[in-house]
């Protein structure tokens, strides 16, 4: 069985038709071939697969195709602007060493997006809450909480030990 | 000196712009014209005669263009010890045993297909516990070895260490269990092969090791009777290794084995159950250790005994006992050592390397009895480590040569920023355990060498080839970094290329934490050269004397003379569009002057040893037996950090791996059977459960590795679990020696201590043993 849905695709109108058993990822994946949204599990434990619909963060490997009808769906793809400039967290991502292997990083970053859309001053707590489904095995989620951290509105100064050197030692080669 | 402009910085990683907007392609995202999806079937029992298999009716199914049995294969043998085929025949050993593959059109006719192939299977008695597994009589795993026993000599003996024991004015002795635990690679293995019409063989793999897995490659080519072919091994970028992909696997081979039959591309990916239960994990051990110490709290030896759940099949993490020696041996200074391991075949899932490589649980045990021992001794447990700890210029009994070495400073910061003296709340307590790990490459197999290739462009950029694996640690940035430095042009304008072995030369893998450093010596060795030609070139150009001359900021520069210089693409295209033009290229192949262990298992493997002190602070709720650690402080010697930011982001990664290592992490095995196969019930940390984590860094500057700097890759998550068993014990006085920690442990211990079951209840009440925790 299949069906007509309308929806929004990272900004287009998109009307196409939908098998019943379809899930958004495969949709996402399979026919519209954005191979950003990664599938780390396909049963909604691991988060790779986030996307935003209608501006909540979901897992798109638990939610139906048809589903989508009317509604408005963002993936990575659609994050940067459409000169390449990169979307705040993408760059906070990427400079703030929040990214390793990037399995991880679609989904992660759209969580976060979702996170700081609906509240911009996240606290850290509320960030660690927002990516709580989103699991990444690389980074120790460190990184990646400062990465959205350094883009919420809620910003503390907390001085991290960098680096100490022993002083004979202290040289550049 | 010249200022460093790349070396020492925090660069983003080269290909994070990618990964961030979701081009980078993974196995997962990779699709060949015409390609079929190969699915597996596993064994129903964990240890089974195999009668029957019928397959007729799942050839019938449309869309089916292939099913193969171990019937239809001939005789490939994996592993190290050659004891495992992709597809097995006669028995099965566990239930992860490949039994029958499929490939169809689609996933879903794949996966339809394995339900109509029908297996008769005759179910032996099985074996599960590897002690149980070395009594006489107990069932075989494999019959022609006429023991379950592996016959890998794995014992030395250095000093006296009977004559030691009869000295020592204390001794501890103890028994300390490490149980199976999984990489949980976020992007789940997959392979793609494809041959050629004159059965030229391509393989996309996830693979680390490129060069060894074309190898094994070549040697399925020749049992399948395919002679003299070519194999190409093509990586994606890998969703996550952690030393899953040290080896080549059997749905690798399923998939070369159903393009050969086929002749279309195959692909074999694994769903998230298989991952769990198809993938090797880390070994579990059971360790029997004692040391003992002089009045003074001088070490005078150690005696370990372990033995190891091999599962059914041998792959690297039999070997591991040969990295578990450099701690057993060296971690502190040892007089008189002795180590024998056993690796014990069940009817398990089979173990592998996992990043540490048997590092881990070795430090588990050594760092807890050497916080038992200071006790006994009654001196404070940093002392005793400090009395102990290693010092540059050291030859550890074991042959290993410490040229530099960070220990004591790495102790004395943790005792530092852990604010260890600090009044402590009631149940709550410190803990330390430090590493030795290899730094500079690690000599397990007969070369330890990396290749690099440089071609510069007629614009100033380069092109490099290197055999180095990027999984996510970031070797690419790093090798570009080192190259940028030394030729004085910026990150951007270093191109790496490390995913073809059509293009990129040999490497013997990303393993032992040794690719900044083996890697990166090729990479700088290649730029050497290169920057030699560059400044000769600029020297004839710029007619200065060469040795006037530096590299800087994409031109060569006199360095006293500012009008003279001219930018290196400009010097390059004059060069090249000249009259018998030339074209920049240099090729590096480092190997280091590490050591093979000889015939006693002396020898010097690495050329260089990290260093680290890992200290944690934590509460105990005595209620409930859970742990919260409240700080961890992880201080390395990494010699020099070629980026600090990736750096950090491999010790916090490393430390949040060996956190859930020591208190959740297990795969519950069911005589055989994966029973957590899925992230709700396998508890790898999530962001939740991040603790404040401060990973200082220490710069010793190590005289043989690229920049000063030694490897950093698998320290974070050596002396994790030690330091959190110590300072429990800190805590609340009870010594938790089995991994997990879990709260039930914890719980457990605390009770017994008061003379109490798990359930709180008097131990001398007569009652069933409902209480008991199922080990």
């Amino acid at each position: 069985m299949a069906r007509e849905v309308s929806f929004v695709f990272n900004g287009n109108p998109m009307k196409m038709t939908v098998g019943d058993h379809w899930t958004l990822l495969h949709l996402i994946r399979e026919e519209l071939g954005y191979l950003g949204t990664k599938e780390g599990c396909g049963s909604g434990e691991c988060g790779a697969c986030t996307v935003i619909v209608d501006g909540e963060a979901v897992n798109s490997c638990l939610f139906l195709a048809a589903e989508i009808d009317g509604r408005e769906l963002l993936t990575i793809e659609g994050l940067a602007v459409g000169d390449g400039t990169l979307h705040p967290l993408q760059k906070a991502f990427i400079e703030n060493g929040g990214i390793q292997c990037g399995f991880c990083s679609p989904g992660m970053i759209m969580a976060g997006k979702a996170l700081l859309d609906e509240n911009p001053n996240a606290t850290e707590e509320e960030i660690k809450e927002a990516i709580a489904g989103n699991l990444c095995r690389c980074t120790g989620y460190v990184q990646i909480i400062e990465s959205i951290k350094s883009v919420s509105g809620h910003q503390t100064e907390e001085p991290r030990v960098i680096a100490w050197k022993t002083e004979e030692n202290d040289r550049d080669a | 000196m010249q200022a460093l402009c790349s070396v020492g910085k925090r660069i983003p990683k080269i290909d994070a712009v990618d990964k961030a907007t979701g081009r980078a392609q993974y196995i997962q995202d990779l699709k060949l014209p015409g390609m079929l999806y190969g699915k597996i079937l596993y064994s129903k029992y964990p240890h089974a005669r195999i009668v029957h298999i019928d397959t007729s009716r799942a050839k019938q199914l449309p869309g089916v263009r292939a099913v193969l049995t171990g019937a239809d294969i001939p005789e490939i043998k994996m592993g190290v010890y050659k004891d495992n085929r992709p597809l097995k025949v006669g028995k099965v050993r566990s239930y992860r045993d490949e039994v029958a593959a499929v490939a169809a059109t689609a996933p879903h006719i794949a996966r339809e297909a394995l339900n109509l192939v029908e297996v008769t299977y005759e179910a032996l008695p099985g074996i599960f516990d590897p002690e149980q597994a070395m009594q006489a009589g107990a069932p075989l795993v494999h019959e022609e070895h006429k023991t379950n026993v592996l016959k890998m000599p794995w014992k030395l003996h250095y000093g006296d260490v009977e004559a030691a024991r009869k000295e020592a004015a204390f001794i501890v002795a103890d028994r300390f269990t490490t149980t199976w635990v999984t990489h949980c690679c976020m992007g789940t293995s997959g392979a793609i092969a494809e041959f050629d019409p004159a059965n030229n063989l391509t393989v996309y793999s996830n693979t680390q090791i490129p060069s060894l897995a074309q190898k094994d490659f070549l040697e399925a080519l020749k049992a399948m009777g395919v002679q003299d072919r070519r194999v190409r091994v093509i990586k994606p970028c890998i969703g996550g290794g952690f030393g899953s992909k040290l080896d080549t696997y059997a749905y690798e081979y399923i998939a070369i084995l159903l393009a050969y039959h086929t002749r279309r591309p195959v692909k074999v990916e694994f769903d998230r159950t298989e991952e769990f239960s198809a993938t090797s994990t880390r070994q579990p051990t059971i360790t029997y250790i004692s040391q003992g110490c002089d009045k003074d709290g001088k070490l005078l030896f150690r005696d370990v005994s372990m033995i190891l759940d091999n599962g059914a099949y041998t792959s690297w993490g039999a070997t591991t006992p040969s990295v578990m020696m450099m701690p057993i041996t060296s971690l502190y200074r040892v007089p008189n050592v002795r180590y024998e391991a056993k690796c014990v075949y069940t009817n398990n899932t089979y173990a592998q390397a996992m990043r540490g490589y048997g590092n881990p649980q070795a430090t588990y045990a050594i760092e807890s009895t050497m916080d038992m021992l200071a006790e006994a001794a009654g001196i404070d447990p940093i002392e005793f480590r400090r009395i102990n700890a290693n010092k540059a210029g050291d030859v550890s009994i074991q042959g290993l040569r410490i040229t530099t070495c960070g220990l004591e400073e790495c102790m004395a910061v943790v005792k530092d920023q852990l604010a260890w003296d600090r009044p402590k709340e009631a149940n709550e307590g410190v803990g330390m355990a430090s590493l030795i790990h290899v730094g500079g490459g690690a000599r397990v197999y007969k070369s330890d060498g990396c290749g690099t290739i440089i071609k510069m462009d007629d614009f100033g950029k380069v092109d490099l080839f290197t055999g180095a694996t990027d999984m996510g640690q970031g070797s690419d940035t790093v090798i570009a970094q080192i190259v940028a430095e030394e030729l004085g042009l910026h990150i951007e304008d270093v191109h790496v290329i490390h995913t073809d072995t059509d293009v990129c030369p040999w490497d013997v893998g990303a393993h032992a934490s040794r690719t900044t450093f083996v890697a990166g010596n090729a990479a700088l060795g290649a730029a050497k050269k290169i920057k030699a030609r560059l400044l000769e070139l600029g020297a004839k150009q710029l007619e200065s004397p060469l040795e006037k001359l530096i590299l800087q900021d994409r031109q060569i520069r006199h360095r006293e003379d500012a009008e003279k210089r001219i930018e290196i693409g400009k010097l390059l295209r004059k060069t090249h569009f000249s009259h018998a033009g030339q074209m920049l290229m240099a090729e590096y192949f480092y190997d280091p002057t590490n050591e093979n262990m000889g015939r006693d298992f002396r020898g010097n493997m690495s050329m260089t040893y990290t260093f680290g002190t890992h200290g944690v602070r934590v509460k105990v709720d005595d209620e409930t037996g859970k742990v919260r650690i409240l700080n961890y402080v992880a201080a390395h010697d990494v010699g020099k950090a070629i980026n600090p930011m990736l750096l950090e982001g491999q010790v916090y990664g490393g430390v949040m791996m060996g956190i859930g290592y020591a208190l959740s992490e297990q795969v519950i095995l069911e005589k055989g059977e994966n029973m957590n196969p899925n992230f709700r019930d396998y508890k790898i940390l999530t962001a939740k459960d991040v603790v404040p984590i401060a990973a200082p860094v220490l710069e010793t500057y190590d005289k043989d590795g690229p920049f000063g700097a030694k490897g950093i890759g698998e320290p974070g998550c050596v002396p994790t679990a030690p330091a959190v068993a110590n300072a429990i014990y800190d805590a609340v006085g009870v010594r938790i020696k089995d991994l997990p920690v879990t709260p039930e442990r914890v719980l457990a211990a605390i009770r017994a201590k008061k003379g109490l079951d798990l359930c709180g209840r008097e131990l001398s009440q007569d009652h069933p043993d409902e209480c008991v925790i199922q080990q």
